[in-house]
Protein backbone atom coordinates (compact mmCIF):
# COMPACT_ATOMS: atom_id res chain seq x y z
CA UNK A 1 0.00 0.00 0.00
CA UNK A 2 1.07 3.76 -0.33
CA UNK A 3 1.86 5.64 2.36
CA UNK A 4 1.25 9.54 1.48
CA UNK A 5 2.71 11.86 4.16
CA UNK A 6 1.99 15.35 5.07
CA UNK A 7 4.85 16.80 7.13
CA UNK A 8 4.05 20.39 8.54
CA UNK A 9 5.88 23.01 10.51
CA UNK A 10 4.63 23.14 14.38
CA UNK A 11 2.51 26.39 15.01
CA UNK A 12 4.71 28.99 16.79
CA UNK A 13 8.19 27.87 14.43
CA UNK A 14 9.23 30.49 12.18
CA UNK A 15 8.61 29.97 8.27
CA UNK A 16 10.43 32.15 6.13
CA UNK A 17 9.93 30.21 3.38
CA UNK A 18 6.48 30.61 3.67
CA UNK A 19 6.33 34.51 4.89
CA UNK A 20 8.35 34.85 1.28
CA UNK A 21 5.53 32.89 -0.65
CA UNK A 22 2.90 35.13 1.30
CA UNK A 23 4.17 37.97 0.25
CA UNK A 24 4.89 36.85 -3.89
CA UNK A 25 1.07 36.05 -3.65
CA UNK A 26 0.30 39.48 -2.44
CA UNK A 27 2.72 41.07 -4.95
CA UNK A 28 0.80 39.31 -7.57
CA UNK A 29 -2.49 40.58 -6.04
CA UNK A 30 -4.22 37.67 -4.42
CA UNK A 31 -5.19 40.32 -1.67
CA UNK A 32 -7.54 37.47 -0.12
CA UNK A 33 -4.32 36.11 1.26
CA UNK A 34 -3.22 35.40 4.64
CA UNK A 35 -0.79 33.33 6.89
CA UNK A 36 1.02 30.65 4.35
CA UNK A 37 3.15 27.81 5.80
CA UNK A 38 5.43 25.57 3.51
CA UNK A 39 5.56 21.65 4.10
CA UNK A 40 6.57 18.83 2.55
CA UNK A 41 4.39 15.93 0.71
CA UNK A 42 6.01 12.48 0.54
CA UNK A 43 4.96 9.19 -0.86
CA UNK A 44 5.73 5.66 0.43
CA UNK A 45 5.13 2.40 -0.73
CA UNK A 46 5.08 -0.30 1.87
CA UNK A 47 5.14 -3.66 1.26
CA UNK A 48 2.59 -4.41 3.56
CA UNK A 49 -0.52 -5.73 3.89
CA UNK A 50 -1.70 -4.99 7.25
CA UNK A 51 -2.73 -1.79 8.10
CA UNK A 52 -1.87 -1.51 11.83
CA UNK A 53 1.33 -2.80 10.53
CA UNK A 54 1.56 -0.29 8.18
CA UNK A 55 0.97 2.39 9.72
CA UNK A 56 3.58 1.51 12.80
CA UNK A 57 6.35 1.24 9.93
CA UNK A 58 5.00 4.67 8.54
CA UNK A 59 4.92 6.15 11.91
CA UNK A 60 8.69 4.86 12.83
CA UNK A 61 10.23 6.31 9.83
CA UNK A 62 8.10 9.53 10.55
CA UNK A 63 9.72 9.57 14.12
CA UNK A 64 12.90 8.06 13.08
CA UNK A 65 13.68 10.02 9.76
CA UNK A 66 11.15 11.67 7.65
CA UNK A 67 9.97 14.60 10.04
CA UNK A 68 12.14 16.22 13.17
CA UNK A 69 9.44 16.16 15.42
CA UNK A 70 11.51 19.67 17.58
CA UNK A 71 9.92 21.32 14.46
CA UNK A 72 7.45 19.53 12.46
CA UNK A 73 4.29 17.51 12.44
CA UNK A 74 3.18 15.05 10.53
CA UNK A 75 0.10 13.25 9.28
CA UNK A 76 -0.49 10.13 7.28
CA UNK A 77 -3.07 8.66 5.05
CA UNK A 78 -2.82 4.90 3.50
CA UNK A 79 -4.01 4.08 0.14
CA UNK A 80 -4.62 0.39 -0.15
CA UNK A 81 -3.70 -0.65 -3.65
CA UNK B 1 46.78 12.59 20.54
CA UNK B 2 44.87 10.87 17.34
CA UNK B 3 41.68 12.74 15.35
CA UNK B 4 39.53 11.37 13.02
CA UNK B 5 37.46 13.35 10.37
CA UNK B 6 34.43 11.97 9.31
CA UNK B 7 33.81 11.99 5.45
CA UNK B 8 30.08 11.95 4.17
CA UNK B 9 29.36 12.30 0.42
CA UNK B 10 29.24 16.04 -0.32
CA UNK B 11 31.14 17.17 2.75
CA UNK B 12 33.23 20.03 1.09
CA UNK B 13 35.84 21.21 4.79
CA UNK B 14 36.79 17.94 5.60
CA UNK B 15 40.37 19.05 3.95
CA UNK B 16 40.08 22.35 5.42
CA UNK B 17 39.52 20.72 9.17
CA UNK B 18 42.74 17.88 8.83
CA UNK B 19 45.12 20.72 7.65
CA UNK B 20 43.71 22.55 10.75
CA UNK B 21 43.85 19.82 12.70
CA UNK B 22 47.59 18.78 11.62
CA UNK B 23 48.65 22.04 12.35
CA UNK B 24 48.07 21.56 16.07
CA UNK B 25 48.46 18.17 16.24
CA UNK B 26 51.93 17.66 14.31
CA UNK B 27 50.27 14.75 12.22
CA UNK B 28 47.14 14.21 10.41
CA UNK B 29 44.21 13.07 11.54
CA UNK B 30 42.50 9.65 10.06
CA UNK B 31 40.14 10.62 7.14
CA UNK B 32 36.63 8.12 8.10
CA UNK B 33 34.07 7.25 4.89
CA UNK B 34 30.44 7.59 6.26
CA UNK B 35 29.70 4.14 4.87
CA UNK B 36 32.61 2.83 7.38
CA UNK B 37 31.26 0.96 10.62
CA UNK B 38 34.24 0.88 12.04
CA UNK B 39 35.75 3.76 13.59
CA UNK B 40 39.55 3.97 14.99
CA UNK B 41 40.59 5.03 18.52
CA UNK B 42 39.84 8.30 18.41
CA UNK B 43 40.64 11.31 21.28
CA UNK B 44 38.47 13.75 19.00
CA UNK B 45 35.98 13.41 16.28
CA UNK B 46 35.37 16.42 13.65
CA UNK B 47 32.02 15.98 11.76
CA UNK B 48 33.04 18.89 8.74
CA UNK B 49 31.20 21.08 6.85
CA UNK B 50 29.55 20.98 3.91
CA UNK B 51 26.31 19.75 2.08
CA UNK B 52 26.22 15.80 3.10
CA UNK B 53 23.93 13.96 0.84
CA UNK B 54 23.26 17.31 -0.91
CA UNK B 55 21.17 18.54 2.23
CA UNK B 56 18.23 16.23 0.74
CA UNK B 57 15.11 16.03 3.27
CA UNK B 58 16.66 17.83 6.01
CA UNK B 59 20.22 19.48 6.25
CA UNK B 60 22.18 16.89 8.47
CA UNK B 61 19.05 14.23 8.40
CA UNK B 62 20.55 11.75 6.37
CA UNK B 63 24.27 11.85 7.43
CA UNK B 64 23.19 11.46 11.00
CA UNK B 65 21.73 8.17 10.11
CA UNK B 66 24.73 6.87 8.13
CA UNK B 67 26.48 3.81 9.10
CA UNK B 68 29.56 5.31 10.76
CA UNK B 69 27.35 7.92 13.22
CA UNK B 70 25.87 4.76 14.67
CA UNK B 71 29.47 4.20 16.10
CA UNK B 72 30.20 8.31 16.75
CA UNK B 73 27.08 8.23 18.73
CA UNK B 74 28.46 5.17 20.79
CA UNK B 75 31.52 7.21 21.32
CA UNK B 76 30.21 10.64 22.00
CA UNK B 77 27.81 8.83 24.79
CA UNK B 78 30.72 7.34 26.12
CA UNK B 79 32.27 10.98 26.19
CA UNK B 80 34.95 10.79 23.22
CA UNK B 81 35.23 14.52 22.25
CA UNK B 82 33.48 15.37 19.18
CA UNK B 83 33.58 19.04 17.24
CA UNK B 84 31.02 19.88 14.47
CA UNK B 85 31.18 22.46 12.43
CA UNK B 86 28.69 23.84 10.43
CA UNK B 87 27.25 21.03 8.65
CA UNK B 88 28.10 18.70 11.42
CA UNK B 89 26.39 21.21 13.94
CA UNK B 90 23.49 20.35 11.66
CA UNK B 91 24.31 16.37 12.09
CA UNK B 92 24.90 16.49 15.42
CA UNK B 93 21.25 18.08 16.04
CA UNK B 94 19.63 15.34 13.68
CA UNK B 95 21.39 12.77 15.65
CA UNK B 96 20.11 14.45 18.47
CA UNK B 97 23.36 14.81 20.61
CA UNK B 98 22.78 18.32 20.32
CA UNK B 99 19.30 20.05 21.39
CA UNK B 100 17.82 22.22 18.82
CA UNK B 101 17.51 22.56 14.98
CA UNK B 102 19.25 24.61 12.11
CA UNK B 103 16.63 26.09 10.36
CA UNK B 104 16.55 27.84 7.15
CA UNK B 105 18.10 31.35 7.45
CA UNK B 106 16.10 34.47 8.28
CA UNK B 107 16.70 36.38 4.64
CA UNK B 108 16.36 32.79 2.74
CA UNK B 109 19.81 33.49 1.48
CA UNK B 110 23.11 31.58 1.62
CA UNK B 111 25.26 34.11 3.67
CA UNK B 112 29.26 33.35 2.97
CA UNK B 113 31.42 36.58 5.28
CA UNK B 114 33.47 36.82 8.37
CA UNK B 115 31.39 37.53 11.25
CA UNK B 116 32.15 38.37 15.02
CA UNK B 117 31.51 35.89 17.72
CA UNK B 118 31.55 36.60 21.50
CA UNK B 119 33.53 33.70 23.63
CA UNK B 120 30.47 32.48 25.92
CA UNK B 121 32.29 29.80 27.69
CA UNK B 122 36.44 29.81 27.50
CA UNK B 123 36.49 27.01 30.30
CA UNK B 124 35.94 23.91 28.25
CA UNK B 125 38.29 22.12 26.27
CA UNK B 126 37.22 23.01 22.77
CA UNK B 127 37.51 26.65 23.86
CA UNK B 128 40.56 27.14 26.34
CA UNK B 129 42.46 28.64 23.69
CA UNK B 130 40.22 31.90 24.29
CA UNK B 131 39.56 33.79 27.03
CA UNK B 132 35.64 34.32 28.32
CA UNK B 133 33.89 37.63 26.49
CA UNK B 134 36.67 36.96 23.79
CA UNK B 135 35.85 38.53 20.33
CA UNK B 136 36.89 36.91 17.31
CA UNK B 137 36.52 36.68 13.92
CA UNK B 138 35.22 33.36 12.33
CA UNK B 139 33.76 32.93 8.66
CA UNK B 140 30.26 31.90 7.79
CA UNK B 141 28.74 29.66 5.24
CA UNK B 142 25.52 28.10 5.18
CA UNK B 143 21.81 28.56 4.53
CA UNK B 144 20.34 26.48 6.74
CA UNK B 145 21.96 28.25 10.30
CA UNK B 146 19.06 29.60 11.90
CA UNK B 147 19.35 28.00 15.26
CA UNK B 148 15.91 27.40 17.03
CA UNK B 149 15.24 25.73 19.64
CA UNK B 150 11.83 25.83 22.22
CA UNK B 151 11.88 28.29 25.14
CA UNK B 152 11.99 25.41 27.99
CA UNK B 153 15.23 24.28 25.75
CA UNK B 154 16.90 27.26 25.49
CA UNK B 155 16.23 28.31 29.19
CA UNK B 156 18.12 25.14 30.25
CA UNK B 157 21.21 25.96 27.48
CA UNK B 158 21.22 29.39 29.23
CA UNK B 159 21.07 27.68 32.40
CA UNK B 160 23.51 25.63 32.30
CA UNK B 161 25.99 27.67 30.93
CA UNK B 162 25.85 25.46 27.40
CA UNK B 163 25.82 28.47 24.83
CA UNK B 164 29.84 28.52 23.34
CA UNK B 165 29.36 31.39 20.93
CA UNK B 166 26.96 33.61 20.15
CA UNK B 167 27.11 36.34 17.04
CA UNK B 168 28.14 39.67 17.91
CA UNK B 169 28.74 42.92 16.58
CA UNK B 170 32.53 44.04 16.71
CA UNK B 171 32.51 45.35 20.58
CA UNK B 172 30.84 42.02 21.54
CA UNK B 173 27.22 43.35 21.69
CA UNK B 174 25.00 41.10 21.03
CA UNK B 175 22.79 42.99 18.68
CA UNK B 176 20.10 41.85 16.12
CA UNK B 177 22.06 43.69 13.19
CA UNK B 178 25.16 41.06 14.34
CA UNK B 179 22.98 38.13 14.15
CA UNK B 180 23.64 37.20 10.38
CA UNK B 181 21.00 34.37 10.27
CA UNK B 182 18.04 34.71 12.54
CA UNK B 183 19.21 32.61 15.17
CA UNK B 184 17.76 32.95 18.78
CA UNK B 185 18.85 34.74 21.28
CA UNK B 186 22.20 34.76 18.43
CA UNK B 187 23.40 31.72 19.13
CA UNK B 188 26.30 30.21 16.90
CA UNK B 189 27.56 27.34 18.75
CA UNK B 190 26.47 24.92 21.65
CA UNK B 191 27.55 22.28 24.36
CA UNK B 192 25.87 19.55 25.30
CA UNK B 193 25.73 18.46 29.15
CA UNK B 194 28.40 17.14 29.24
CA UNK B 195 30.61 19.70 27.64
CA UNK B 196 32.28 17.29 25.38
CA UNK B 197 30.45 17.49 22.32
CA UNK B 198 30.25 21.31 20.71
CA UNK B 199 28.67 22.17 17.82
CA UNK B 200 28.81 25.54 15.49
CA UNK B 201 27.74 26.78 12.79
CA UNK B 202 30.83 29.38 12.08
CA UNK B 203 33.96 27.86 10.50
CA UNK B 204 36.95 28.15 12.74
CA UNK B 205 39.14 25.77 9.99
CA UNK B 206 38.54 28.56 7.33
CA UNK B 207 40.92 30.98 9.54
CA UNK B 208 43.34 28.98 10.87
CA UNK B 209 46.34 30.35 8.76
CA UNK B 210 47.68 34.10 8.42
CA UNK B 211 47.75 33.03 4.33
CA UNK B 212 43.83 32.34 4.88
CA UNK B 213 43.12 36.20 6.99
CA UNK B 214 43.54 35.27 10.19
CA UNK B 215 44.18 32.95 13.11
CA UNK B 216 41.68 33.11 15.35
CA UNK B 217 40.40 29.79 14.53
CA UNK B 218 43.71 28.08 14.79
CA UNK B 219 43.21 29.17 18.58
CA UNK B 220 40.45 26.65 18.67
CA UNK B 221 42.27 23.52 17.69
CA UNK B 222 45.42 24.37 19.91
CA UNK B 223 43.58 24.59 22.33
CA UNK B 224 41.55 21.69 21.78
CA UNK B 225 45.16 19.49 21.72
CA UNK B 226 46.32 21.10 24.40
CA UNK B 227 43.69 20.50 26.93
CA UNK B 228 43.43 17.11 25.53
CA UNK B 229 46.70 16.79 26.05
CA UNK B 230 46.83 17.74 29.51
Amino acid sequence: MKARITITLKPGVLDPQGKAIEGALHALGFGSVGDVRQGKYIEVEVAETDPARARAEVERMCNELLANTIIENYAYELEVA
Amino acid sequence: MKAAVIVFPGSNCDRDAAVALEAAIGKPPAMVWHGDAELPTSDLIVLPGGFSYGDYLRSGAMAAHSPVMREVIKRAKAGTPVLGICNGFQVLTEARLLPGVLMRNATLRFICKDVHLRVERADTRFTSGYANGDVVTFPIAHKDGSYFADDETLQRLEGDGRIAFRYCDPDGKLTAGANPNGSRDNIAGILNETGTVLGLMPHPERLADPALGGTDGAKMFKGLVESLAA
